[in-house]
């Protein structure tokens, strides 16, 4: 079969079923869309995480006049220890920047964040305990700076931002996990019509298909303008899909990102990698559905 | 061209055989006559030689091609070398005349060189020039029974095998589709037709093969439709 002719019959077959071909253009980008939702969530996850990650710090405190743990049933550390405790952080490899906070810089800091509180003038500056905070250069390895400094004299508490912000990134883990699913429900979804459409298609053309055995058409060229068919349909979805995710990330950066400065917003690239995943499952989806049904329908 | 050997048939969930031990050859560039009463094979015969069926058992051979062995992707292959015409023609409704004959040659992936060769030729042959831009509603019966058989011929394939080709034709159309197979037969091509038309079998005086509860009953070499003796 030549291709001139080839596209002539795809273009009548795919006219003649002018509103099935609608309906699945329809379900196919919208389903598309709601995966790629599921991806870009995925990627804004990814995102947080890298921004925030990248701000946490994990945090020394030292024993300062308030502190009640045992370490500290000595009394205040002593400049001695401090010292010591700071060579021994930068002496660990992950280590990336340590920078020592102390109790007038930590009450500085303190009646800066509750200016409009009455709590800051109850506080003074002995109550605070001092600091180190420690930069490391991979995160989530905090727990060797627990395990080295815990329990040693002068050391308070070593605190880690990140156990907070993990039951946050949690929520949103169950978010993103359940926009995938969503997504990935409307795929097949998409695919079951794409696939009676075929059937339907099969049926309204058995005229044409007869013929073409009688005279020994390959199943193959006899199987070929549906395939094509139920493909053009899904990239057409796909255009508009990519269109709507395009629109998406327009709208966050125009409106959603000056409100939101505590965060970074996924990049344009991510929207093209998951565009271009959403070609590959809409080819894949539709190539597929097409195949299973032509098989069972269009038998030589 | 055809050679049956030992062929039975029978379906599934059926006792009597369709057909039942028949053997017979049909040469290249011979007209047949295959006759009987509905019920008596005759179709079984066509599907077999198609390969719509197998056989039960037996073997088949079909231009040059074992049936028997023939995988499922070769059937193609196989339909290719027989062009087939039906009573109800099949035509496709809403393709011309001259589309739907170039239709075989474009899912067979002709060039446009040679369709636009080929089709005013066929046009020629079956007698329908001038008629080529009608649709097949537009024509007559007989005339639409012409392009079936234009269709069907247009791949110049070595068989052309005719199921009740004139059944849904008054006798005088029938004679035009008569001289249009035997043309064809004159050119090389091995005709089989199945008919219940004694008419044409009379007229004809073609080999008839006779068919009775999946029996060969007659063969002869040049028949007439009722048995004479």
């Amino acid at each position: 079969m030549r291709a001139g002719f080839l596209f002539k019959e795809v273009r009548i077959g795919l006219r003649r079923n002018l509103t099935m071909t609608f309906a699945v253009v329809v379900t196919v980008a919208i389903s598309l869309s709601l995966l790629g939702i599921g991806l870009l969530s995925n990627a804004q996850v990814n995102a947080m995480k890298d921004y925030w990650y990248d701000k946490i710090e994990v945090s020394v405190f030292l024993c300062g006049t308030l502190s009640e743990s045992p370490t500290c049933a000595n009394g205040v550390v002593t400049p001695d220890q401090r010292a010591a405790i700071k060579t021994d952080l930068e002496a660990l490899p992950v280590v990336q920047s340590v920078f020592y906070e102390s109790q007038t810089e930590a009450f500085t800091r303190f009646k800066e964040r509750f200016k409009n509180s009455a709590i800051a003038q109850n506080v003074t500056a002995d109550q605070l305990p001092e600091s180190f905070r420690v930069k490391l250069k991979d995160p989530t390895q905090f727990d060797v700076v627990v395990s080295a400094f815990s329990g040693r004299p002068g050391v308070d508490i070593v605190q880690d931002q990140r156990t907070i912000l993990e039951k946050f990134f949690k929520l949103l883990d169950v978010l993103r996990n359940g926009a995938l699913l969503v997504g990935l429900f409307s795929v097949l979804t998409a695919a079951l019509l794409i696939s009676n459409t075929l059937r339907i298609a099969a049926f309204n053309r058995r005229r044409e298909t007869g013929v073409m055995k009688l005279v020994g058409a390959s199943s193959w060229s006899i199987q070929l303008p549906f395939l094509l068919e139920g493909v053009f349909s899904a990239v057409l979805g796909w255009v508009f899909a990519t269109g709507l995710l395009s629109g998406l990330k327009y709208v966050v950066d125009q409106k959603v990102a000056p409100l939101l400065t505590f965060t970074k917003f996924f990049a344009w690239d991510q929207v093209w990698t998951s565009s271009a995943i959403l070609l590959g499952v809409g080819l894949f989806v539709s190539i597929l559905a097409s195949l299973i049904t032509l098989r069972r329908y269009l038998k030589v | 061209m055809i050679r049956f050997e030992n062929v039975t048939k029978v379906y599934a969930g059926q006792e009597r055989p369709a057909l039942d031990s028949v053997n017979l050859e049909i040469t290249k560039g011979e007209f047949v006559f295959l006759v009987g009463k509905s019920g008596s094979g005759k179709s079984t015969f066509l599907r077999l030689i198609l390969r719509e069926e197998r056989p039960t058992s037996g073997i088949i051979h079909v231009a040059g091609k074992d049936l028997g062995s023939l995988a499922n992707h070769k059937v193609p292959e196989l339909r290719r070398q027989v062009g087939t015409v039906f009573q109800d023609f099949r035509l496709l409704p809403n393709k011309t005349i001259s589309e739907n004959i170039a239709f075989s040659l474009h899912v067979l992936g002709y060039s446009q060189k040679e369709i636009n060769r080929e089709v005013p030729e066929m046009l020629e042959l079956v007698g329908l020039e001038d008629k080529g831009d009608r649709l097949p509603s537009e024509i007559s019966g007989g005339e639409q029974q012409r392009v079936a058989i234009a269709r069907a011929y247009v791949t110049k394939p070595p068989i052309i095998i005719a199921d009740e080709p004139t059944g849904n034709l008054d006798p005088e159309l029938s004679v035009g589709i008569m001289k249009l197979l035997d043309r064809i037969n004159r050119e090389g091509t091995t005709v089989l037709m199945a008919t219940h038309d004694s008419g044409i079998v009379d007229q004809m005086r073609k080999r008839v093969i006779e068919l009775d509860g999946g029996h060969v009953i007659r063969d002869q070499v040049r028949g007439v439709y009722g048995y004479t003796g």
